[in-house]
């Protein structure tokens, strides 16, 4: 008579009802949410791409704007996702209730997480083209249109970032715990997975520590297509990224249910 | 008449049947062996005091918590396994507004039919309904956050009757509202009860349970005390009648009107007769006793104190 909060969760479409949920409030709120997806990395590319660019001249072959133009798609896109799993889904599941008012309907722990998830990582997917345009803008997308095949691998690196977020939602007592996960997961992943500097500069051992982090994945797929190279290894890479999507949704959908089931 | 009404009851299966069902939190006994049945159409009161077990008893009702023991049939179907079914024939009004508050009193309503898998085309004229229903359609633009307590409970309601339910679970649903909404709501409830709408809810308002119950049980410590409608309840627990005696009543005096009456009871400076015959004891006491003395109906509130005690539940 106890359900198992190990159950393999349930994929159905009345997840779609919390993604329109969360659109519609997200076009409420569209004008604030469009000026950060444009305003932040238009001052970051143009501050360090142009300022910090002008010393750099070119990193691995790139002018350094462009380099750091296709790591920041991605890791704006994990910062975005990131948000989107804490804040906002602790927002809903704690002082707001809505899971409690969506779990008195059809609607299951199950189908809540899948819509979060899918959610979370199409916010990143604005970010990240927002990004973009703002880089195609300033001439830092040689790949063209071809550029555009980054946006479906933001959209599964989304995926891999949420679970974890969720994760953290899940045990958070309030919205301090987060700094948690942003120090110890998120600022060092920003600065170890090849976003501002190649991964060459670090020291062997370091090289093989930062394989292990999804946006080190996520940035070598994005980068080159983004710039218009070929991409290799691009089985493995995606392939990590599935991994973390499957392994942290299913571990998102136990601790949410740990947490809401009484 | 009351033969046809009983007919009727033969023929028609039990909304709800629940058999020795448990629930434990850790050491601790939330539901300790309760069963009970509801009939449809009926409005089945849970009464308790706070901790009794009443709300944990609707969440096991909707599949929204599990039970260590017992079974528990909702709509022809058992949970834990037709939770998801069962709900889409239930709606919920919580105890706690849980509104969405991005949302205006119109999006509410709309939005809450998406979970239930209902397009907006198809609810559009359920929505006006239900605003008119709820006396808010003068409100149906305005954000959730502008609502009075009232405004948003009768938006609750509301949302809960969005699928068209067959059941509406109400957790203390007039709880914290002023009179007007509180008569508001009860002329509604009665409402969907002349539809054949079957109403859940629990309360600690003894008026509410007794304007609105065709059946309640009185629970507490996570047992069920009694079962009854509520005149029955109070006719066959507490006598017809109380009479409290405030003031210093002699244990002589107390054992004399004891003997007099069905029981009677002292609580601190109050000494409370329950009888059948109130005339034998006013005149018994007759008019220079020094006492405040109060003559009244016996009510739900006797039946519930008798049950549960004076003793304060912190």
């Amino acid at each position: 008579m106890r359900r198992s909060i190990w159950a393999l969760p349930r994929m159905r479409l009345i997840a779609t009802a919390l993604i329109a949920r969360n659109f519609l409030v997200w076009r409420k709120l569209m004008g604030p949410a469009i000026a950060l997806n444009f305003g932040e990395p238009l001052i970051y590319l143009l501050g360090l791409g142009l300022g910090l660019g002008h010393l750099v001249g070119t990193v691995g072959g790139l002018p350094y704007l462009t380099f750091l133009a296709s790591g920041v798609v991605a890791s704006s896109a994990m910062t975005t996702v990131s948000f989107e799993g804490m804040y906002s889904v602790f927002t809903r599941m704690v002082p707001q209730k809505t899971y409690d008012a969506m779990m008195a309907t059809p609607m299951d722990v199950d189908d809540i997480i899948l819509g979060e998830v899918i959610w979370a990582a199409l916010k990143g997917v604005i970010s990240a083209a927002a990004i973009l345009l703002v880089a195609a803008f300033l001439g830092a997308v040689p790949g063209g249109v071809m550029a555009l095949w980054a946006l479906p691998v933001v959209f599964l690196m989304g995926l891999a970032f949420a679970g974890p977020a969720i994760m953290m939602s899940a045990i958070a007592g309030s919205y301090d715990f987060f700094n948690y996960y942003f120090v110890l997961v998120v600022t060092p992943m920003f600065m170890l997975s090849g976003v501002f500097f190649p991964l060459d500069s670090f020291p062997p051992a370091l090289q093989l520590v930062v394989q292990f982090l999804p946006l080190t994945h996520a940035v070598e797929v994005i980068r080159p297509l983004i710039v218009g190279q070929p991409v290799t290894q691009l089985g493995l890479h995606l392939l990590v990224l599935v991994g973390f999507a499957a392994v942290s949704f299913y571990g998102a959908v136990a601790m949410v249910r740990r947490r809401l089931w009484v | 008449m009351t033969q046809k009404i009983k007919v009727d009851d033969a023929a028609q299966a039990p909304v709800v049947q629940a058999q020795g069902l448990v629930k434990q939190f850790g050491d601790f006994r939330a539901v300790d062996d309760i069963g009970f049945v509801i009939k449809p159409g009926q409005c089945f009161g849970f009464l308790g005091p706070n901790g009794a077990g009443k709300t944990t008893t609707l969440k096991m009702l909707m599949g929204l918590s599990d039970f260590d023991a017992g079974s528990l049939m909702v709509l022809g179907q058992s949970l834990p396994a037709a939770a998801r079914a069962i709900r889409a024939r239930v709606g919920l009004v919580p105890q706690a507004d849980n509104l969405d508050p991005d949302f205006t009193v119109r999006e509410n309503l709309f939005m809450y039919a998406r979970f239930f898998g209902l397009k907006p085309a198809m609810v559009a004229k359920r929505v006006d309904e239900l605003l008119a229903f709820s006396e808010l359609t003068h409100k149906a633009d305005a954000k959730v956050e502008t609502l009075s307590g009232g405004m948003k409970r009768r938006l609750t309601i509301a949302r809960a009757l969005i699928n068209d339910p067959d059941i509406v679970v109400l957790d203390e649903p007039t709880t914290g509202l002023d009179p007007q909404v509180r008569h508001m709501i009860w002329a509604r409830l009665a409402e969907l009860r002349t539809r054949g709408v079957t109403l859940i809810l629990t309360t600690h308002y003894m008026e509410e349970a007794e304007r609105l119950c065709d059946e309640l049980v009185v629970m507490d410590q996570g047992k069920i005390l009694e079962q009854g409608a509520p005149a029955e309840l109070v006719s066959r627990l507490v006598a017809s009648d109380v009479i409290e005696l405030r003031g210093a009543v002699s244990d002589g005096l107390f054992t004399t009107l004891r003997s007099m009456c069905q029981q009677a009871e002292r609580h601190g400076t109050a000494v409370y007769v329950y009888t059948h015959a109130p005339a034998a004891v006013l005149a018994f006491l007759g008019e220079d006793t020094g006492l405040t003395i109060i003559h009244r109906r016996a009510g739900l509130e006797d039946v519930f104190l008798r049950l549960t005690g004076r003793g304060l539940r912190e």
